[in-house]
């Protein structure tokens, strides 16, 4: 599974980095988190709002740091 | 709104409709109150209005308060110049952090309504004299770093708003903003405040023009171009429409409190300790040579040292005490916080992804002869 945090340097992308990598590691889940910091891409994905979560090339979540569960919910699905 | 409760007299009625005109403005569709009891709402409006009252309590009685715990509990006395310097910081602190807590708290509920979705369809749904306005006034209610500025303003390219209004977005977000207009009114009073904000909405929408005006959309990246002109992707960009019921937006409200507020306090803190700390113990002009009025140059210095500078309106706030106390003239200080908060060398890093250099340039360079102009007009009328 790949996991994409995106985000220019704002604060909350770096947390949303922590917790997704955090997560992962807790309930060891087979998951590669990549941070994304070229803007090219955030166009791709049609990401505007920073940070997003992005779990195999679907956006989850953009604009906002999303709860614990419910990004466990994405990366147990 | 889709409840109808029973109970239709009075004052319930009346909260329905007020409701009902905030949804409207908002242009809001229906919000899910469907879970929400009658009875959980009065629990709400009950203990909102509770806090809302012990709010004004505190902040009625906090210098009375203040003087309380310096005269009588510090027992510092009355006259000294260190008693009145303590005296000063413990009513401005929670002064300052009140307010701010307040205001964001209430900026949050309204930025709950504008997600970036209906943001866009605003922008893109009107005339471009009238973009340019509303942009300038949305970019003070969203969010306040220039990082997450810029991907923001590439999503208004892709969804067909004109570059200029998107540039006056671009200037306004940053730089106008609650937390700014709070800490200049809790610390300057609402002269400033006002000034402030005013001037910075007048920069925004100017820059905007005249970079719609040059018709510079050539000036792009060649892959936004391509992003912009692709329209299949618009559609797809857009993340579920956030229908957020009441008890959500509250919820959202105390989620900016909690982010902004807890960023921010240290700041203040370190402001409000420099300007009361520095008052009396350094010469009161010491920068008044340099920084005062009759220096011409002072301003374009300020500025131009302002430009690359990176920190949001909190950060800068002890600089601004520290000048200002120290006999710098107002016009300056506040053009270098303007500056220091529009544009930085990270923004324009950032920006060259999706800028060309040429772009980048004059938007920079209208910014700065923007702010220089108002801090010539601030140290005229202040």
């Amino acid at each position: 599974m790949k996991v994409e945090v995106l985000g220019v340097g704002c604060a909350k992308c770096h947390k949303l980095e922590e917790l997704v990598k955090e997560i992962v590691q807790k309930n060891s889940i087979d998951a590669e988190v990549i941070k994304v910091e070229d803007i090219k891409v955030f166009g791709q994905y049609g990401v505007f709002m920073t940070p997003a979560l992005v779990v195999d090339g679907q956006v989850k979540v953009a604009g906002k740091i999303p709860k614990e569960a419910e990004i466990l919910k994405w990366l147990s699905a | 709104m889709n409840t109808k409760s029973n109970n239709s007299e009075g004052q319930e009625q009346f909260l329905h409709e007020l409701e009902f005109q905030l949804e409207s403005n908002a242009e809001a569709d229906s919000v899910a109150l469907s879970g929400d009891t009658l009875r959980s709402k009065i629990i709400y409006l009950f203990s909102g209005t509770v806090i809302l009252a012990a709010w004004w309590l505190v902040y009625e009685n906090l210098l009375t308060f203040s003087r309380f715990l310096t005269y009588h509990i510090l027992q510092l006395s009355e006259g000294t110049h260190f008693g009145a310097t303590v005296e000063f910081f413990i009513f401005e602190v929670p002064k300052v952090l009140l307010l701010l807590t307040l205001i964001v708290f209430f900026v949050g509920i309204i930025r709950s309504y504008f997600t970036p979705e209906r943001t866009r369809r605003i922008l893109a749904g009107n005339r471009e004299s009238v973009g340019h306005v509303l942009a300038g006034a949305l970019g003070v209610v969203t969010p306040f770093c220039s990082c997450s500025a810029v991907p923001l303003f590439m999503g208004f390219l892709t969804a067909g708003v004109p570059l200029g209004v998107t540039f006056s977005f671009l200037v306004s977000a940053p730089m106008v903003n609650e937390v700014a207009l709070v800490l200049l009114f809790g610390l300057f009073g609402w002269k400033v405040a006002g000034l402030y904000t005013a001037t910075g909405l007048f920069i925004a929408l100017v820059t905007g023009v005249i970079i719609g005006r040059l018709h510079m959309e050539r000036y792009l990246e060649d892959w936004v171009l391509e992003l912009t002109a692709d329209k299949s992707r618009t559609g797809q960009i857009s993340m579920e429409e956030d229908d957020l019921s009441w008890k959500e937006r509250i919820q959202f409200g105390i989620d900016a409190v909690k982010d902004i507020v807890l960023k921010v306090w240290p700041y203040v803190t370190i402001g409000i300790a420099v300007g009361a700390g520095i008052h009396g113990f350094v010469p009161e002009n010491f920068l008044a040579g340099i920084m005062g009025k009759e220096a011409w140059w002072a301003v374009p210095v300020a500025v131009l040292i302002g430009v690359p500078m990176y920190s949001n309106a909190a950060g800068v706030i002890p600089v601004v005490q520290a000048l200002l106390s120290k006999g710098a003239a107002f016009g300056t200080v506040l053009a270098f916080m303007m500056a220091v908060i529009a544009i930085s060398t990270p923004e324009a890093i950032i920006l060259r992804k999706v800028l060309k250099p040429r772009l980048i340039a004059v938007f920079i360079g209208v910014v700065t002869i923007g702010i220089i102009l108002v801090g010539y007009l601030f140290n005229m009328v202040l």
